[in-house]
Formats: structure tokens, sequence, C-alpha cells
């Protein structure tokens, strides 16, 4: 068994710039199991380049990115995920034109590992389906297996986002910004989901939605202009007097 | 069964029907008119793996056309003038098998493929148009500077390529080889497209960032489709230049790369009848308009126009209405 106090998802020193903007400076930082880390920061404090360099679209100038304590930052997108990284994205990257159901057993297929069969049927295969179907089922979305993915809602999207990278059975989910564009009800209802999920594996989340991070987050970091200023637990970053000022408001 | 599947059904019936009641009513060119859009619907069958379910405007589809084509050209012009087509280091003689033709126009476009897919699909969009279009006129090129294969002039063959059991010349029994590979080659598409490699091919086409976080290289996916779409489109080509017992450059031009692409738009991209009812209307279209004016392309480019403006969907899309999500 692993040791509760090895990260299964660690950055370490992580460099990048472009050109002379540095988007992120020397970012260490690192997911446990079982808890939730939110990143917090302003716009533009290079959240979505961080997260582009732990799931592999962005190769860090230095530093490393270890998954299960090994070092993928020489992996590609794919690889990472095959070892265990499920990531869902801001804006829903999903095959609109395919159904629920096809979406969730193209994770299934991922997870797998064999795609190049080219005469069975992948929605007659009885163990793709099954992942499938459980995954949509957990996230609520049973009802909707055979409905259009472009004719889901906002927070469907959402959560079939949620429900393909649950079909990865990772070891850590990196979500970046779950609850952008959801309402108020949404939001909750994504923020009660999220919390069950964190027993089964670590999340890594990107959040404006305040609430939902005091709400859910064991711990919070702050980056700001590509630096982490803190990293604690919700009652620290409140009282943190760098965060007041750089991010949340001396009234917060 | 569905709207969609009636049409089809309706459609290979006529593509069967109409060259029997032309065999019974003895008009031999109606039936060359069908086997022609048996052929030339069976390289777009090729080509729409790649176009519609994986997404890949490939403009060069006639170098795997062409290669076909010349596989059949050479086998058969060495076999015609009994030499050989080399002694060293194994001796290699012509055939007039048309299986063995086949299975050599597979290999050698499915080679082609590879090495041309595996460059050219590291781009995409535009780029990846003009470099498939610039490997097909290599290809172009070559041929007509090939003259121990008859360069400009290309290659005749006197007599049809034999298959065990029938007779070739005969119209109506070239026919129906050309039917029978065509509705294998339906059949595999359909059955590709429900497969394992058809969904993640066909999500790879919607959104290449969610199959790499699935696990999955949309590279490589790619890559295979466009090697079995070359296949499909080179033994379309073997069977073409045995239809007309002539094989040139032309095959390799871009116009017909652009041809082939022509009959998907017209049937209806990723449709799986939609290179059928496209190349059936292209040769109707040449055949009825081209009596009139050497100039029909004209209302092809017009008819083209109206599908991509007022009917995406093509033939198909029209008559069968939106593609049913699958259940």
């Amino acid at each position: 068994m692993t040791d509760p106090q090895t990260p299964i998802l660690e950055t370490r020193n992580i460099c990048k710039a472009f050109g002379a903007l540095k988007a992120s400076q020397d970012i260490s930082l690192d997911l446990r199991a079982g808890e939730i880390h939110a990143l917090i920061g302003p716009n533009g404090a290079g959240k979505s380049t961080l997260i582009a360099q732990i799931a592999g679209g962005l190769k860090p100038d230095s530093g490393s990115v270890h998954l299960n304590g090994r070092d993928v930052t020489a992996l590609p997108t794919a690889k990472r995920a095959q070892r265990g990284l499920g990531r869902t994205f801001q804006v829903s990257a999903l095959a609109m034109e395919d159904t629920v159901l096809q979406n969730a057993v193209l994770g299934a297929l991922g997870a797998q590992g064999r795609p190049f069969r080219l005469f069975q049927s992948a929605l007659g295969n009885a163990g793709l389906r099954q992942v499938a179907e459980q995954a949509l089922e957990r996230v609520g979305l049973q009802d909707h297996a055979r409905s259009r993915t472009a004719e889901l809602s906002h927070g469907q999207r959402r959560q079939l986002e949620v429900a393909v990278a649950l079909t990865l059975n990772p070891k850590a989910f990196v979500m970046d910004e779950p609850m952008a564009g959801l309402g108020a009800s949404g939001s909750k209802a994504l923020t009660g989901f999220l919390d069950s999920l964190r027993e089964q594996a670590p999340i890594l989340m990107v959040e404006h939605d305040m609430d939902a991070v005091f709400a859910l987050a064991d711990r919070i970091s702050v980056l700001v202009y590509g630096q982490i200023i803190a990293t604690g637990s919700v009652a620290e970053i409140r009282a943190h007097p760098e965060v007041r000022r750089a991010y949340l408001g001396e009234d917060a | 069964m569905t709207r969609e599947t009636l049409i089809n059904s309706a459609l290979a019936l006529a593509l069967l029907l109409v060259p029997l009641w032309a065999y019974a009513m003895d008009e031999p060119f109606i039936i060359t008119l069908a086997t022609k859009v048996a052929i030339l619907a069976l390289a777009g069958v090729g080509l729409n793996i790649a176009l519609g379910l994986g997404g890949l405007v490939s403009l060069g589809h006639a170098a795997f056309f062409g290669i076909g084509g010349y596989a059949m050209g050479i086998l058969a012009s060495h076999a015609q003038s009994y030499t050989a087509i080399t002694d060293w280091p194994v001796l290699i003689e012509g055939t007039k098998s048309m299986p063995v033709i086949w299975l050599v126009a597979l290999l050698a476009s499915g080679l082609a493929a590879l090495l041309i897919g595996a460059l050219s699909l590291r781009t995409s969009g535009v780029y990846f148009i003009m470099i498939t279009l610039a490997f097909g006129q290599m290809f172009y090129y070559f041929a007509i500077s090939w003259a121990a294969y008859g360069g400009e002039d290309g290659l005749s063959i006197y007599v049809r390529n034999s298959f065990p059991g029938l007779n070739t010349l005969d119209p109506i029994q070239f026919f129906a080889i050309t039917f029978v590979l065509l509705l294998a080659a339906l059949l595999f598409s359909a059955r590709l497209a429900k497969s394992p490699f058809g969904l993640a091919l066909n999500a790879a086409r919607q959104s290449p960032q969610r199959v790499e976080t699935i696990g999955l290289s949309p590279y490589r996916l790619r890559l295979v489709a466009f090697v079995i779409s070359g296949m499909i489109t080179g033994l379309a080509g073997a069977l073409f230049a045995d239809l007309n017992r002539f094989v040139s450059p032309t095959m390799f031009s871009w116009q017909t790369s652009g041809e082939i692409m022509v009959f998907i738009i017209l049937g209806g991209t990723a449709r799986l009848f939609g290179p059928v009812a496209g190349a059936a209307l292209f040769i109707i279209l040449e055949h009825i308009l081209g009596g009139l004016s050497e100039f029909w392309h004209i209302y092809l480019g017009l008819l083209l126009l109206l599908v991509v403006l007022f009917a995406k969907g093509g033939v198909i899309g029209t008559l069968a209405g939106r593609e049913k999500a699958h259940d």
C-alpha cells in the first residue's frame, strides 16, 4: 500500500515562460490521496498553463511532473491518461454528434487500450458497455444514455465529462473549472457529487466559484502572476494577508 | 428498418437490376456504365473512410487509385509480352490473374498510404489538403516520366485479366465481380463505423483533445484509417484499369482525386451509401449532359454548389434526413 502522505500527483519546480511572460515560476504542488486540492487565482495567473503542463498538453521549460511517484514529464497526454490521469475541461471536449453512451464507451475503450478492433461492435461489447453504463449511473445520466451529446444541457455535459473521466478509473482527477457556467442549483449538485468522488481518487481543481472551493477543498493553493503565494487549509487561506490583498479583496 | 437502410437497399438493388435489364435488352454499353459506377463507388467508399469517418480531407487519393491501376498495368503488360518484371534477386513475372493483381494493388496502395499518411497526418486542415495533393502530383509526374511503362501514353492491355471460373470479357460477368467487391467493401465499411476503432476515429474527428485525454493517439487512429482507405481506393484503381484495359497517368491526376471527393459530397459525406449515390449521379450526368455539351462540368459544378449550400447531407442526407444516433 502507498503511504497516505505520498503524493499521487506532484509538480516539482515547474517553470514555463512565453517570451518575457513567466507563466509558471518554480511551481511545486502536490495532490494527496483522498483530498480535494483547489487551485485559485485571478485571471491570467497561469492556472490553465499549469493544468496543461500537468495533463501533458504543454512541456515545462524546467521542473518535472510526477504521477504515482513516477516522472511523467516526457510523456504525451495519451500516455499520462493511461497511467491514471483523469481530466475534465473548462469547455466540454466531447464527441457532440455521438450519443452520451458512445462518449462513455469511448472512455472505457481508452481505459481498455485496444482501439484497433475493426470488426466487433463497440456498443455490443459487454465489457465496454458495463464500464460506460456504471459511470453514467454514477453521475446520474443513465436516463440520457441514448441522447445526442449536443442535445444535453450545459450542466449535463459537465456531468458527462466527469463520467468519461470515471471510465478510466483514474488515480487522480484534474478538473478545469468544473462549475463554470453552472447555475446555483447545478453548482450545488455537482459540489455534492465531487465531495463523494474524492474517496475514489483525489481531485486537483481549478475553480472560480469560491462557495464551491470553500465547501470542498481540503487545501487551497493560490496562484498569482505565475507563482504560488500560499498553500493551506480553507481557514489558513482565508486569513492569509497576501491572499486577501491579491485575490479575495480586503473585505473577504 | 430505418429510412436510410431502405434507401440504401433500393440503391443497391437498382445498381444490380439496371445491368440485368440491360443484359436482357442486349445493351452492353449500359452494363459498362453500371460497372463504372460500381468501381468509382468503390473508390469513394475507400475515401469516405478517411474523409467521412476520420475527417481527413485527402486531395491525394488519386495516388492510390493510380497505384492500383499501374499494379494491374505492369503485371498484365509483362504477362502479355512474356517478359519478367525482374529476375534478380528473385524472378518476378507478370500475371493475368485478377485475384493476384488485386492483392498486389491492395498491398502497394496500402504501403503508399502508410508512407504518405505517416508524413501528411502530422499536419492538419489546409496543410493536410495541400500535402496530400503534392504527393498525388508526385506520383502523377513520376508516371508521366516512367518511359518503361508507357510514360505519358500509358499502357494498353489487349485482353481483360482473368478470374477463375468466369469469362471476364463478358460485360455482365465483369460487372458481377465489381458489384460483389463493392458490396463487400460497403459491408466492411458499415461494420468499421460501429467498431471500437470506428468509434474512436469518429471521436478523433470531433474532438481530438478528448481522444488524447482518454489515452488514445489520434495520429495512430488516423494513420490506420488512411491506410485502409487507400487500400480500398487502390483496389478500385485496379478494377478501373481492367474495365478500360488501359492505364495512364490521368488516373494519378488531381482531377481524379477531386472527382472521387465529388462522389462523396454529392452522395452524402460519411453516409454509407453516399459514394454509391454520388458515383451513380456523376455517371448519369456525364452520360446525359456529356452528350449535350463538351463543357458539362459547368452543370456539375452548379449542382455541387447547390448541394454544398442547401443540401449538405447530399443525396442520401436529403432523402433520409439526419443520421440516426446509434443506440
